[in-house]
């Protein structure tokens, strides 16, 4: 890749942004004596996250020995950045410790003690970089841990590259450094111009930009001046623009210098516009050219609680108390010490975290340096926050609007499009601190928004599986239907077929095949009737076969005995013999008519369940209402049961009774449904069965 | 060690309510002087008077309403009321009078629409224009004669009981305004006769210019310090001056342009008393919009109503319609194509 062509602007006109103020600066403060080294601390406290997005990932385990500039940790996406190690030493923990953050919050954090001898690990310079195509180049950037050092801490590869790469024309040097007392970039420009200069055309190269823009602040006169001598034979752009808070604000200096406005809810890359920070842009050239990852930076320690002020060049991870007493903090009696400068940083909880990547400045004011703002007055809609505001804001109104918590209204004003800066903050005359009740109500939304959310997501699984459950009914009430016509076709194909020969019009009605039904269980008691008689028959039989027994006994003895009574007797015999017969033919002929009635019986009684399921079938729909006046008290219980967590104590009582009778409303309900579905599985079962046979 | 946990910013500019207030009072000094030179004590006794009134007034509702009463106090902002009032009212406007205005103003137009930043209508218009419709005999008549057309001024004495047990003083020491004066005269006279009365004075209204260039040199002042925002004080003059110099080339039928601006209470209400950051409005646009309809009003009552002067009329018709001029004349905001205006602007781009 060839360096680009730089077109030179025509224009050097600085534009002015809405509003702005003129704190007092107090730069001479810290920007007077070279950046000094800190040296080795005896303990570095490193945050796997010291930027924006996700956390690295680590790469070591403790009581490992590392060397200086090895990885540590690695980046865990594109959304990430490698973290390595700032000096030699061992790894003694990874734990949970305090981290610079408003909110006193702990983070993971590698524990690092140094061994003293400061070995670099093995380096990979490149004297060649330009020869280095855009990926690499990217890579480098991003496998060197730097991200955007000026304070918001993004990582920097990403903007490196931008999915609008080929609209991208114009990359903005951030050297306005707007915020007071912090001389971090002043000096560094002082003492490396050279450094950012190269590490700006890397970034020519990388983005193919076709303009440059440096935007620096009237009150840098010798980091003017360093720069225009290392920018001797370049096309690079110095825009020196008069001195106002917050023309280092990215928006504002975008105006400034390109008079475009970057569109609300949107990035500078959307207009073609990269901006970088002189610290990021001077650690990318060490990156690419020396391949020395990112591992320590320069720090402003200022205020008057400092005697020492200055700029210091410190190692990731070092103790901010430890840095302090480096440079002969006094406390003062109300303590305060701000990471960043007065009008943006924010209050340390403690004085033991660690400097970060966005570490630009520790400042320690004094009591009557920095006062405490008095109490707040009422607001008199004066207008002087409007007149600051850069983003001409209506600051007054947003603040009528939190304090009313009219957050929707809040918003019509644009609420979101507040950078924070604490313009309207320092110049209302009641004091009233508006920052922070934007912060507040920029919160209070973003919470509702996410309660929405998870309203919109709850009431959505519920209406799904609402709609699956109703679904699922249907589909088992269609299959049970299904199955009871088809049982009832092949009961009725069946009968059909056995009774084609006997009864041809029993197949066609169905009223027939019940009467037939009927007349068979009628036939069925009369059968029973008879087979009494049968017993009685059996047992005339038995007895006319005895008797006949003792005739031939009578017979045998007359024979011999009395010759006159034979004749007799062998009459007796033969009518005798005749009964028994007579008895016998009645039973057998009984017996058989039974047999033949009950093996008719039998073939009816299938007809008979096959009809009384498809009467079953009919109660399927019931089951469906059931459950769905089970779902309506059940969501029913749940909307009281919430209207009573939201109640005044007065109705508590109240909607307590009122939740207790309807959780009885749900379990009777409950309870019936079960009722209902098990009597459906056992006619199901019946149906089943009754189709089989 | 233990820190002090404080949301940023830090810093914390050098502008406060109470020294605002104070140089608004501290620049109606060279009007006051104007006034007192030309007719009398009566003004200095009145500002004196009425910031009495006022801030006892303040105390009182402050303890009533159990608010901080030092507290409140030290924002000033009664004494402001007080003093206008002062200013505004009659020279020799019986004490009752003015108290009944002031008192009226902090309790009723101030305090009962919940103090300081929450009135609605500007306390010290709604304290006159009420004494005003209630008593026109007290508020017509005792307005002073410049102290050129007298051979001797009333003395320190003669204003106190003048003001305290109303004894009748000489005629000439009270006579009409140049206002009234024209307003009456020029319906059956031309204008080359009613200015030949003593009251117009060599130039345009004998006293009266004087005292409302000082008013403008302190409004002036004022505006240098940014404690008065400019789209007041030149909407006003410009709503003033546009009609009258459209309708005023004929003094026959119309008041000069140079009278309505040196005469009556036109600088004072252009730059203390329209500027009243509460009950104006809260963008720029809207505070020209509201400085215009101040003035425009104030030549439409002076020309056509009965009443010689009418800024406390203008500006409480103004006061009505603030916050929908506020609506109306939203910025835009930086990255937004254009601004949301009106009742119902939701457009998000």
């Amino acid at each position: 890749m060839t360096m680009q062509e730089i077109i030179p602007t025509c224009s050097v006109d600085i534009f002015d942004f809405h509003g702005g103020i003129h704190p007092e600066e107090h730069k001479t403060d810290s920007n007077q004596q070279p950046i000094r080294l800190l040296g080795l601390p005896p303990k570095l406290i490193l945050p796997l996250k010291q930027h924006i997005g996700a956390a690295s990932k680590l790469h070591v385990e403790v009581g490992q020995k590392v060397l200086k500039g090895q990885k540590l940790a690695d980046a865990d996406g594109p959304f990430s950045v490698a973290l390595h190690a700032p000096t030699s030493g061992s790894v003694v923990a990874i734990d949970d410790q305090l981290i610079a953050h408003p909110s006193g919050q702990t983070d993971c954090c590698i524990s690092l003690i140094p061994d003293g001898e400061d070995k670099w690990c093995e380096l990979h310079p490149c004297e060649d970089y330009q020869q280095l195509s855009a990926s690499e180049i990217q890579t480098k950037v991003s496998e060197a841990g730097i991200a955007g050092m000026g304070g918001a801490g993004f990582p920097t590869a990403i903007k490196l590259a931008p999915s609008n790469l080929t609209n991208i024309d114009t990359l903005i040097l951030n050297a306005a450094e707007c915020e007071p007392y912090i001389t971090a970039d002043d000096r560094l420009l002082q003492e490396r111009a050279g450094d950012v200069v190269a590490g700006l055309d890397i970034l020519i190269q990388v983005l193919g930009v076709h303009q440059c823009l440096i935007g620096i602040e009237d009150n840098k006169p010798e980091a003017i001046q360093a720069l225009r001598k290392a920018l001797a034979g370049k096309n690079i752009r110095l825009c020196v623009m008069p001195t106002k808070y917050p023309s280092g604000g990215e928006k504002q200096l975008i105006k400034l210098l390109t008079n475009k406005e970057v569109p609300s809810g949107r990035i500078p890359a959307d207009i073609g516009i990269v901006c970088q920070n002189v610290a990021t842009v001077a650690a990318i050239y060490r990156a690419v050219r020396f391949g020395e990852p990112l591992i320590s930076r320069v720090t402003t320690l200022t205020g008057e609680q400092i005697a020492e002020r200055g700029n210091v060049e410190v190692l990731l991870g070092t103790p901010i108390d430890w840095m302090l007493k480096q440079v002969n903090y006094q406390s003062a009696k109300v303590e305060r010490l701000i990471m960043g400068g007065p009008m943006m940083g924010f209050t340390l909880l403690h004085s033991d975290v660690p400097v970060v990547k966005t570490t630009n400045c520790i400042l320690a004011p004094g009591p009557k340096e920095l006062p405490l703002a008095p109490p707040a007055q009422a607001c008199i809609r004066c207008g002087l926050c409007a007149d600051a505001c850069p983003a001409e804001l209506l600051p007054q109104q947003l603040y009528w609007f939190s304090r009313a918590e009219e957050y929707e209204k809040a918003e019509h004003h644009n609420l979101f499009d507040c950078i924070e800066c604490g313009a309207c903050s320092y110049v209302c005359p009641s004091a009233i601190p508006l920052v922070q009740y934007y912060r507040h109500s920029k919160g209070m939304i973003k919470q509702q928004r996410e309660n929405q959310l998870k309203s919109d997501q709850a009431r959505e699984r519920f209406e799904a599986r609402q709609q699956r459950l109703e679904r699922e009914l249907a589909e088992k009430a269609a299959k049970r239907k299904q199955r009871a016509e088809a049982a009832a076709k092949a009961q009725a194909a069946k009968l059909a077929e056995a009774e084609k020969e006997p009864n041809p019009a029993v197949n066609s009605v169905p009223k027939a095949v019940i009467q037939e039904a009927i007349d068979r269980v009628s036939a069925k008691q009369t059968l029973a009737a008879e087979k009494v008689d049968l017993a009685e028959l059996k047992l005339a039989w038995d007895k006319a076969q005895a008797k006949l027994d003792k005739m031939f006994d009578a017979l045998d003895d007359a024979k011999a005995n009395n010759p006159e009574q034979v004749d007799k007797l062998k009459r007796a015999v033969e009518k005798n013999q005749m009964r028994v017969n007579q008895a016998k033919t009645a039973w057998q002929k009984a017996e058989k008519e039974q047999l033949s009635q009950e093996s008719a019986l039998s073939q009816t009684n299938s007809a008979e369940i096959a009809q009384a399921s498809v009467a079953k079938g009919k109660e399927k729909p019931d089951l469906a209402a059931l459950a769905l006046a089970l779902e309506k008290a059940q969501s029913k219980l749940v909307k009281m049961e919430d209207a009573l967590a939201q109640a005044a104590d007065d109705q508590k009582e109240k909607l307590t009774r009122a939740v207790d009778k309807n959780k009885v409303r749900v379990e009777a309900a409950k309870e019936t449904l079960e009722e209902a579905k098990q009597q459906a599985n056992i006619d199901s079962r019946d149906q089943a069965d009754g189709g089989k046979s | 060690m233990a820190l002090l946990s404080i949301s940023s910013p830090h810093s914390k500019g050098p502008q406060r309510t109470s020294l605002m207030m104070r140089w608004v009072v501290a620049m109606t000094i060279p009007g006051l002087i104007a006034q007192t030179i030309f007719f009398g004590w009566g003004n200095l006794h009145n500002v004196l008077w009425c910031s009495l009134v006022a801030l006892a007034s303040e105390a009182i509702i402050l303890k009533i309403r159990q608010r901080p009463i030092a507290f409140y106090l030290n924002d000033y902002s009664a004494l402001v009321t007080g003093v206008l009032l002062g200013l505004a009212l009659p020279p020799f406007a019986p004490w009752w009078v003015s108290f009944i205005a002031t008192a009226f103003a902090i309790i009723f137009a101030k305090h009962l629409y919940g103090g300081m930043g929450y009135n609605p209508f500007n306390p010290a218009m709604v304290g006159y224009a009420l004494v005003l419709v209630s008593f026109p005999v007290a508020m017509t008549t005792n307005w002073a004669t410049p102290l050129n057309l007298l051979e001797q001024g009333a003395s320190i004495a003669d204003t106190f009981a003048k003001i305290w047990s109303e004894t009748a003083l000489p005629d000439a020491f009270t006579g009409a305004t140049p206002l009234d004066t024209y307003k009456h005269e020029i319906a059956h006279s031309l204008s080359d006769e009613v200015f030949q009365a003593p009251v117009f004075g060599r130039f345009y209204a004998l006293g009266w210019e004087w005292v409302n260039l000082a008013f403008l040199a302190g409004g002036l002042v004022l505006l240098a310090l940014k404690v008065i925002p400019w789209q007041t004080p030149v909407g006003v003059l410009l709503g003033l001056a546009i009609p009258a110099m459209i309708l005023g080339w004929d003094a026959d039928q119309s008041a000069p342009f140079m009278l309505h601006m040196l005469a009556g209470a036109t600088m004072l209400s252009a730059f203390f008393i329209a500027t009243d950051p509460v009950t104006s409005c809260t963008t720029a646009r809207g505070r020209l919009v509201f400085g215009l309809g101040v003035g425009m009003f104030a030549y439409i009552i002076r020309r056509y109503g009965s009443y010689p002067d009418a800024f406390a009329f203008a500006v409480l018709l103004m006061n009505f319609a603030a916050p929908l001029i506020d609506v109306y004349t939203q910025p835009r905001t930086y990255g937004h194509t254009k601004a949301q205006r009106g009742p119902k602007a939701k457009e998000r781009p």
